[in-house]
């Protein structure tokens, strides 16, 4: 059902994650992403069926929801819980990771003020990521998507808020090393905008205390 | 038996087994003694009962182990104890009996954190390099990778661990503890899959819910072995999948499986699996040693021995919550 006839793209694997595929196709005339769920081996079927059908819709009700607190996401076409796939509009990128190593340093703040504006909204309306890295954002043209809502879930807890920043803080520093402190300091303007000073504050004080733990540390 | 080598007595008495052991420094285990306080079935470990017990035992079972060993005490080279985490009466047994050897014997009195000591008697037994570790019983349910001189937790359970699901199912419906061989047993005379609540969030997991849906079933008249069943495919499933995300994550090549639970074959099954996605291998600790033993505090201490840490009697106190990533390990290095 999620084939058309006459295209002649064959499917292109674009992505393998740890959970699922990402594929580049041709759909119904039009050039979209489709994300399906892999089955896995160390799960009896009847569990792992449920599983994936579930996350499927899950993530998909996430998507709908940063849509509706006015975070740009790529829009959804299609949801098959059977074969635990989304289809979703094709946003060319590039990610705001390899963006950040060609443009300007202004443009680098100015994108990274922009996505803290997204995350605080996120944030306010109710909604963590649980995967925040700046290969999880698109940027087009300028305007800024968020994707991969897999992990994503309705919190206010500032635990949650503070893994977020915890995590984006962390991929920035890994490949944007020289500028990463002038990169954060933008997103956490742009973010203390969309929530208000003092809980910027205090979610950067969650961070910091969640990174004293030691737990979320740096990938060898 | 060379004159150069180095001997370390080690002694556990965290939870319900007092054991010791005594271990060379090539690594060789010349003796490993416990004995296991058990509880009425229905029962968990009463931490007095269990004290109580390890207070007749220990005499005996240090003796023991120094003889099966042909070792002397005045021959030792140092004695190390389990000082947490663990059940604080019976942390206390093994750190008094430590402090005696050590005193009366004027050798190095070394602490040694119980799961690290489930970490290192792993390795010692399956050769694993630069493993991703996954300790799994009564105390602990944690993803853990070395990096900056320490164990880094990089998943684990949001409430109580696996070995707590299983006991405490166990307790409920009467079956003796600890109870996970018993559960798998049953596991076998099941015939349905019962829909349970599966949760991991990225690398962490939570028993808590599935352990109260798992008795809800019962009550509600499904067959035992299909609630233990049921209940070991989703909490076993829960964690390789918290387990794969680790991996992947940090491109270790390894698994080493330890701890109590790691006696469960399905869950080994299904690390197995996991490590198989990932070109990696699975290691799971000799068997002989998965439940909490002597040997694993002889070696780790052994192993701190050798890299010059040792305690001031009078200030080796229990520390019942001593996390395992609050632990320096100077004799392991980063891999590179």
């Amino acid at each position: 059902m999620l084939t058309s006839p006459g295209e002649t793209m064959q499917p292109k694997l674009i992505y393998k994650g740890a959970e699922a595929e990402i594929y580049l196709e041709n759909w119904h005339g039009e050039l979209v992403i489709r994300k399906s769920r892999m089955t896995k081996p160390y799960r009896i079927p009847e569990l792992d069926e449920t599983i994936r059908r579930m996350r499927t819709a899950h993530e998909a009700t996430m998507m709908q929801e940063a849509r509706k607190l006015g975070v740009p996401v790529p829009s959804i076409q299609h949801i098959d819980p059977a074969s635990s796939t989304l289809i979703m509009d094709y946003v060319r990128g590039p990610t705001l990771k390899e963006e950040l190593y060609k443009v300007s340093m202004p443009k680098r703040r100015e994108r990274c003020n922009s996505l803290g504006k997204l995350l605080g909204q996120l944030h306010e309306g109710g909604v963590v990521h649980g995967d925040m890295t700046i290969s999880n954002v698109l940027s087009e043209d300028g305007k800024l998507f968020i994707i991969d809502f897999g992990l994503s879930d309705f919190s206010t807890e500032m635990e949650d808020r503070g893994v977020d920043l915890l995590l984006l803080n962390r991929a920035m520093k890994s490949t944007h090393y020289a500028f990463h402190m002038a990169l954060f300091k933008a997103f956490l303007e742009g973010y203390s905008q969309a929530v208000g000073r003092k809980r910027g504050y205090e979610t950067l004080r969650k961070m910091r205390e969640i990174e004293q733990r030691g737990r979320y540390f740096e990938r060898a | 038996m060379a004159a150069i080598d180095l001997h370390c007595l080690g002694i556990e008495s965290t939870a319900h087994t007092f054991g010791a052991s005594v271990v060379t420094d090539s690594g060789q285990i010349l003796s490993d003694v416990r004995d296991v306080h058990v509880s009425a079935p229905g029962k968990g470990i009463h931490p007095r009962e269990a004290a109580e017990h390890h207070c007749e035992v220990a005499a005996c079972v240090i003796s023991n182990s120094l003889s099966k060993a042909r070792v002397k005490a005045s021959k030792l080279n140092g004695v190390a104890v389990a000082l947490g985490p663990g059940l604080g009466p019976c942390l206390r047994v093994g750190a008094t009996v430590a402090r005696s050897i050590a005193a009366y014997f004027r050798i190095p009195l070394i602490p040694v954190n119980h799961a690290i000591g489930h970490i290192e008697i792993g390795i010692l037994t399956t050769g694993a390099k630069d493993p991703l570790v996954v300790l799994v019983s009564g105390g602990h349910t944690a993803i853990a990778a070395f990096s900056g001189g320490r164990w880094r937790i990089l998943g684990e359970t949001e409430d109580i661990t696996i070995g707590n699901l299983f006991d405490m199912f166990a307790r409920e419906v009467g079956l003796p503890s600890p109870a996970g061989a018993e559960v798998e047993k049953l596991t076998e005379k099941s015939s349905s899959f019962l829909s349970l609540p599966y949760v991991v969030k990225g690398n962490d997991v939570s028993y808590s819910g599935l352990l109260t849906a798992s008795l809800a079933k019962l009550r509600s008249g499904a067959k035992l072995e299909d609630v233990c069943y049921s209940m070991q495919e989703v909490s076993c499933s829960m964690l390789a999948e918290a387990v794969e995300r680790s991996l992947a994550y940090t491109g270790k090549k390894e698994i080493l499986l330890t701890g109590g639970v790691a006696a469960n074959r399905t869950l080994q099954r299904k690390l197995e699996d996991v490590a198989k996605l990932h070109d990696a291998v699975c290691h799971v600790v000799d068997s002989a040693y998965t439940a909490d033993c002597g040997a694993q505090i002889a070696w780790t201490g052994m192993l701190a021995l050798r890299a010059g840490l040792a305690a001031r009697v009078d200030e080796a106190h229990v520390r019942p919550k001593w996390r395992l990533e609050d632990v320096d390990i100077p004799w392991r290095n980063d891999a590179t």
